[in-house]
């Protein structure tokens, strides 16, 4: 008879690692894209371009292969991370690039009125853009934002690849020794749940927060 | 006579193909209160968003409260205005827009304070003050909490009315302030404008299709068609004898829609 708490025990502490990957990485990807997605609505084209660059290049290649060039080919240009930091500027990087467009497509889409009423108000465009756009376009953001939190978390797994004991590592590990697929594998599959619908929420949590009092109206 | 706080000089302006004014000049003279008539696609919102740097002008010159609104002098020369020239341009002209455009993120009185606070550094409770009064002036201080999407159209135009007061600008711009309201709302924003047209002496823009209106308020009437003033005149001349063919056409269609004159 297996003594499972011990292998349980294992698995939890991979989903700490998972855990922390998530907040860490998903606190990057939301800096990143702010920066980003408002870059890309600059009236600077030098800010616009890269912006873009950086949205193109994280969007159109693949998550692992952005882990290992973090990994293992950055330490050749005198750049050696942690698994655990490498894991997150991954991980931050590649989620934020998507997480950009979301920024740039909510404040496109607070209008040209709103525009306008600053300017006729002679607010600067930084401040318009402070009290008026974001805090119209960030309720817009959030439903998305939440799938983009949710795939980062299911993302973690790839790093078990550049060797971070995440949750998915462990399961292998536990599956290894005990020869066990179902019990480690319905764990993990009942953990990722778990903490997916905690995002979901606490992402819930903020829309409510955020729009109230805007009750979906435009005025 | 004093000098026009206004003078359009020559100004063209362009959306690709289509020129939309093509040489245009009119002045208005301090405290002066114009009614911009005219079939829509004449150019006469064009002219107030050209006022507000809403949009820029193809060619042409354009005069406010003394100094060029589009260029700046730097050596001597004209040059285009920069950012913080439109920003100095801008304290002198506030504007009302069609469809109001609240903040509706923001309650009443913080639409109202919001860019005084953030413009001139006036401290909240300054701002809170004159905002209050305001609003009492438009007859909405009991809404002063009251969140936009709460409002009628017509306290929403008030309430922006008084958003543009509180920059105490030099010109009002009104664009068809009235046209997006149900029709038993009009009078309550009319009256709110004809009070400040009796108590202030700012100068006022008006774009309107509501022909009685602009007989009482306006000072003088100018008839735009295709980008050019028609005629313009006192409001008694322009509606009740007007001399050029179009202006004739215009108000009978205006008149056969059921608008009053």
């Amino acid at each position: 008879m297996i003594d499972w708490s011990g292998y349980i025990g294992l698995i939890l502490e991979g989903a700490w690692v998972t855990v922390q990957l998530t907040l860490m990485g998903s606190a990057l990807a939301v800096v990143v894209a702010f920066a980003a997605g408002l870059g890309r609505v600059s009236r600077f084209t030098a800010v616009r371009a890269l912006a873009t660059t950086y949205i193109e290049f994280f969007r159109g290649t693949s998550i692992f292969v952005q882990l290992f060039w973090v990994y293992f080919v950055l330490p050749f240009a005198g750049i050696t991370l942690t698994p655990l930091q490498a894991g997150v500027l991954a991980l931050g990087l590649n989620v934020g690039a998507y997480g950009a467009e979301v920024v740039r497509g909510a404040v496109k889409a607070i209008g040209r009125e709103q525009r306008e009423a600053c300017i006729a108000l002679n607010l600067s465009r930084y401040q318009a853009m402070r009290h008026i756009i974001l805090p119209q376009a960030l309720p817009l953001m959030l439903p998305t934002f939440g799938n983009n939190a949710i795939e980062l978390l299911k993302g973690t797994a790839v790093v078990s690849l550049i060797s971070l004991t995440d949750m998915t590592f462990q399961a292998q590990v536990v599956r290894a020794q005990t020869g066990s697929t179902l019990i480690p594998f319905a764990t993990i599959l009942v953990l990722y749940f778990v903490m997916a619908w905690v995002i979901s929420l606490g992402m819930r949590w903020l829309e409510r927060r955020v729009s109230r009092g805007l009750d979906g109206v435009r005025v | 006579m004093s000098e026009p706080i206004i003078r359009i000089d020559n100004i063209v302006k362009r959306y690709g193909p289509l020129t939309v004014l093509d040489g245009l000049s009119m002045e208005v003279l301090p405290g002066e209160k114009l009614a911009l008539i005219g079939p829509s696609g004449s150019g006469k919102t064009t002219i107030l968003r050209i006022l507000m740097t809403l949009e820029t002008i193809s060619d042409g010159f354009i005069q406010v409260d003394g100094e060029q609104l589009y260029h700046m002098k730097k050596a001597g020369s004209l040059i285009a205005a920069d950012e913080r020239h439109l920003h100095k341009m801008r304290e002198k002209i506030g504007m009302v827009f069609q469809h109001f455009n609240l903040f509706p993120h923001k309650c009443v009185l913080d639409n109202v304070t919001l860019a005084p606070m953030l413009t001139k550094g006036i401290a909240r409770a300054a701002a809170e003050k004159r905002a209050m009064e305001l609003l009492d002036m438009v007859g909405l201080a009991d809404k002063a909490k009251s969140m936009p999407a709460q409002l009628s159209g017509g306290q929403k135009q008030r309430v922006a009315i008084a958003r543009a007061l509180a920059l105490s600008p030099k010109i009002m711009l009104f664009d068809e302030v009235t046209s997006a309201l149900d029709p038993e709302l009009v009078e309550e924003v009319l009256n709110v404008m004809r009070k400040l047209a009796a108590e202030t002496d700012m100068t006022m823009l008006l774009v309107t299709h509501e022909m009685g209106f602009a007989h009482d308020f306006a000072d003088r009437v100018l008839f735009f068609d295709r980008g050019k003033i028609v005629e313009e005149g006192k409001p008694a001349d322009i509606f009740r004898h007007p001399k050029q063919e179009r202006t004739q056409t215009f108000l009978r269609k205006i008149i056969a829609a059921g608008h009053r004159v």
